[in-house]
């Protein structure tokens, strides 16, 4: 990787150029947390932030939105017939991403875009966006992004990684289309000297060697699922959960969602909206039939499917990045690490 | 209030070698500061995961309702007081409980102590508690703070420190607070009424409808909430505001006469909105109305199941 | 911009049967708008589709036409919830949605030169409607073998595609046992029994056969071992799952068992790709 060299002013100054054809989205203090908002100006952003309440999976999959709209006038000769909700995907850059929430956005993409069948939503917002990423030089005690095949500096995902340095920033142009904002307005920045890019890898190293090495992939893989399906340490696990949302909605890689229509007199609209693996509502069928009406049967279910059912599926990493989010919010301090610990020495007592 | 730890675990160790109780419901040391992870005791050798401290907020009464066998739970003032509640509720009967009671300094709120801490969730890594002074500590600071400055907002306005209802304590009763309950109220009351609607749509503007203010509540255990229903649907389900605030209008009146305002709610929230604004109403209408507090009085029917002559009557219009 | 896939065709409710003397039960025809939506619509026995009821909602049901069934689709509905009361209260000429085919279907190529069971209870027969009429269509049934049916519901009045299955009753190319639970009509000259039962005393030769069974989950607990008696492995026993279902194309997560999206990696699945699977159904 090749990094340049500039202060806080000069990637402001270099953001805003353009702002005449992308809209910026950044983190910014709402007083109580951060979170990602259009901006009005680069300068807005809190370069100093750890993370967004919310994650980033919200530019992308909003908590709600319409999908169709429709007319039930029995007068119109269009009724009944489902238009497409009309959108912006105006191109935009999402500045000061972390690279656990990229990489994340990469795990969902599975999710969303597949040889048979492609979300039009998800697809049109990730082609329209660029992602900036901010690179994590003094992780939080919660994160363990390294674990999980992510680490602090991860650039998959990320078009442009930004990395604080002495007096600024380090910038590197990762991907074509971070090459291609390059190309388009040049940084006038210069390389870093030998001793600093020294000195940026052995920061960058420190940060990597913090994090907590908490999964063993290969165990816990090589399991057949209905082993760790049935064994003995979820019923511990399960006690306090409140089957809120919490978890699942903070989540960067959750997607879950719901499928609703709303009417107000004669117009209608379906609408798509967050739901969760949590919410006993979600599996119940209209018979009154539950497969999983137990609270642990739903609790089992998120860490399987995070932790088994993805990698199995796909063959390829957890669906967990290790942002923190559950662990630092959960109200009864279900921790997803905790999880992993027992699952890990439940596979490798097998073994 | 840590020798409150070894009290719970002696006590936890004789009901369970003496098999008075099928288990215990109590607090485990979260996995990370301010936060405790509730737990359900079965075995004497687990014992000794069983803690106490100024995080132990939860309202450990939400794991009642419909409890099969016998069971006992650590129960702070407010916590005991929606036990009566839920008994008189018929959740659950006092023949399945052992209360072990825990008279309350306050708990605390780690909002309060991020915002002390500043710099923008500056990352905390441990915190201790000796003697009134609080020790937060992250990579590069350490701050000590005075333990009551920071004290959830409901705890620092309890008037039921003391359990209601219990089989054993685990320490000296403390003195009951003396203080108004209502200020805050009072100051929203005295808005006009665009103001008013003003100050609750900007509460809840945050609200991300995930429901973990109703579920980390003990009342809200009706099999289908309100917000579930589809057979007619009452509320959409979206974030949309008017959709949002039907939820938390008529959340708040399905605990008037109910809520012992132990916080659990606000605590639980991730978005940190402060719902107990709305409860709180409510139980100062109630109060003021019915001369009823929740819980406080085992037997004693809650206004909205009894009719009396004499009800105040002006608001029926 | 990628096609849409939640976007329903329109169709137009061309007809509605009322199947059962209960009156639970419709089956709805539904004819295209649009003849390039019935021409992209193609789909094999065992699919599903989700009708889509603009300002209620949508519902993922099996289809009950066979593809060699031109110019319709039908759809047989038991009125469960919202979606399905409302579906059913609706009248010819009014306009719906149907987004689909989703989901696998039978094996089909496996059961072209075997020998075929089906096994139906209660209103679980439709996407087994749709496998009998494909198999006896002049044009495929040369590509099966022997063709048995055990089709049982509680009472006469309950059964689906009454005069259908009196007319397979009396063609001699499929063996039909139409069975019933009890029955007080003196005139009802098939079977009187359980669906399991039957199966045993009809006992069907496993040799060369697949048996696809569909059905309430107690019949398929009863009948799996009659099954299993007579000689059939798991792999070749073949179910449909019913789940709870929005997205229908594998992207919600609602219908996620295990590794499998029952409406996208299903909803057929063999009883031996079930064993490997979490219980949650």
């Amino acid at each position: 990787m090749s990094w340049l060299r500039l202060t806080q002013e000069g990637l402001t100054e270099w953001l805003r150029k353009f702002g005449k054809t992308h809209r910026l989205y950044g983190p910014v203090w709402t007083g109580s947390y951060h979170e990602f908002k259009l901006l009005q100006d680069p300068g807005e952003i809190d370069w100093n932030y750890r993370n967004t309440r919310l994650s980033p999976k919200s530019l992308f999959l909003p908590p709600a939105e319409k999908m169709f709209v429709y007319s039930l006038d029995p007068n119109d000769p269009e009724r009944a017939i489902l238009k497409e909700a009309p959108k912006d995907f105006t191109p935009r850059i999402i500045v000061g991403i972390r690279p656990c929430d990229a990489y994340a956005l990469q795990l969902v993409d599975r999710n969303f875009i597949t040889s048979q069948y492609q979300d039009p939503w998800w697809v049109n917002r990730r082609e329209n966006t660029i992602l900036v990423g901010y690179g994590c030089t003094d992780p939080c005690s919660t994160c363990f992004c390294s674990s999980v095949g992510s680490g602090p500096f991860d650039t998959r995902g990320l078009d442009v990684l930004v990395v604080n340095v002495d007096g600024g920033f380090a910038i590197s142009f990762v991907s074509e289309r971070g090459k291609e904002l390059l190309r388009r307005e040049p940084l006038g920045a210069r390389a870093l000297s030998e001793s600093e890019e020294r000195a940026l890898q052995d920061k960058m190293a420190q940060a990597k060697a913090a994090m907590p090495k908490l999964w063993d992939e290969k165990a816990v893989a090589s399991r057949p699922l209905l082993d760790i399906f049935n064994a003995p340490f979820w019923e511990e696990v399960q006690f306090s959960c409140i089957n809120c949302g919490t978890c699942t909605f903070l989540c960067p890689t959750c997607w879950c969602f719901d499928i609703q229509d709303e009417v107000w007199k004669e117009r209608g609209c379906r609408v798509r909206l967050w739901d969760s693996c949590m919410f006993p509502l979600f599996t119940l069928h209209a018979s009154g039939h539950n497969p999983r009406s137990q609270k642990l049967q739903r609790v089992r279910q998120r860490f399987m499917h995070k932790l088994k059912y993805y990698v199995d599926k796909y063959g390829d990493g957890v669906a967990c990045v290790g942002c923190g989010r559950c662990v630092q919010f959960c109200p009864v301090n279900i921790d997803i690490r905790e999880v992993m610990r027992l699952m890990v020495s439940h596979c490798q007592c097998a073994l | 209030m840590y020798e409150y730890t070894e009290k719970i675990k002696e006590i936890a160790t004789r009901l369970l070698q003496d098999k008075v109780v099928d288990g215990v419901i109590g607090f485990r040391k979260g996995t990370i500061p301010m936060v405790n992870n509730p737990v359900f005791i079965k075995h004497p050798e687990q014992v000794s995961q069983l803690y106490w401290d100024s995080w132990c907020g939860v309202n450990l009464a939400n794991y009642l309702p419909k409890f099969q066998g016998k069971v006992a739970v650590v129960a702070k003032g407010c916590d005991s007081r929606s036990i009566v509640v839920l008994m008189m509720e018929n959740q659950i009967s006092r023949d399945q409980l052992y209360i072990i009671g825990v008279p309350c300094k306050g708990m605390l709120d780690r909002r309060k102590i991020w915002d002390a801490v500043g710099d923008r969730g500056r990352d905390v890594t441990d915190v201790q508690e000796r003697d009134g002074v609080l020790v937060v500590a992250g990579r590069g600071f350490s701050l000590e703070l005075e333990r009551d400055k920071y004290l959830q907002d409901n705890c620092a306005i309890c008037t039921h420190r003391n359990p209601v209802l219990y089989d054993e304590l685990v320490g000296e009763m403390v003195t009951e607070q003396q203080v108004d309950r209502y200020e805050d109220i009072r100051a929203i009351e005295a808005l006009p009424s665009e103001k008013r609607w003003e100050y609750f749509q900007k509460l809840v503007e945050s609200c991300i409808r995930c429901y973990a203010c109703r579920n980390a509540c003990p009342f809200c255990y009706c099999p289908q909430c309100f917000v579930d229903e589809s057979k007619p649907q009452w509320v959409g389900k979206t974030i949309d505001p008017t959709d949002t605030m039907t939820f938390h209008l008529l959340r708040a009146f399905h605990m008037a006469g109910r809520c012992t305002d132990c916080g659990s709610c606000e605590r639980a929230c991730p978005m940190g909105i402060k719902v107990r604004m709305f409860t709180k109403k409510l139980e100062k209408d109630v109060k003021e109305l019915y001369g009823y507090e929740a819980g406080v009085q085992l037997g004693e029917r809650p206004p909205l199941d009894t009719y009396r002559p004499d009800d105040p009557q002006e608001f029926i219009k | 911009m990628v096609k849409n896939p939640y976007k329903p065709y329109p169709v137009k409710i061309d007809e509605i049967i009322v199947e059962t003397d209960d009156r639970n039960i419709r089956t709805f025809h539904l004819k295209f708008l649009n003849p390039e939506d019935e021409a992209a619509f193609r789909y094999f026995p065992g699919q599903f589709a989700e009708i889509s009821v603009p300002g209620q909602g949508e519902i993922p049901i099996g289809i009950a036409s066979s593809p060699t069934e031109k110019g319709y689709l039908k759809f047989t509905v038991n009125k469960a919830g919202k979606v399905t009361t409302y579906l059913h209260n609706m009248k010819p000429g009014d306009i719906i949605g149907v987004r689909g085919p989703l989901g696998n279907w039978y094996p089909w190529d496996k059961l072209e030169g075997s020998n075929v069971v089906i096994i139906g209870g209660g209103f679980a027969f439709t996407t087994l409607r749709s496998s009998i009429v494909y198999m006896l269509d002049p044009e495929n049934r040369h590509k099966f073998g022997n063709i048995t049916v055990v089709y049982g519901a509680r009472n006469p009045g309950l059964l689906l595609y009454k005069e259908e299955l009196f007319a397979w009753e009396r063609r001699d190319d499929i063996v039909m046992h139409i069975t019933v639970d009890a029955t007080n009509d003196p005139n009802w000259k098939y079977n009187v029994g359980f669906v399991p039962a039957i199966t045993k005393e009809k006992a069907p030769s496993s040799e060369n056969a697949y048996a696809i069974v569909c059905g309430p989950p107690i019949m398929i607990k009863f009948t799996l071992p009659v099954l299993r008696e007579l000689g059939f492995a798991p792999d070749r026993i073949i179910t449909s799952l019913e789940m709870r279902m929005k997205c229908g194309i594998g992207m919600c997560g609602r219908c996620n068992i295990g590794t499998e999206y029952v409406c996208k990696d299903g909803p057929v699945f063999t009883f031996e790709q079930l064993s490997r699977l979490p219980n949650e159904y």
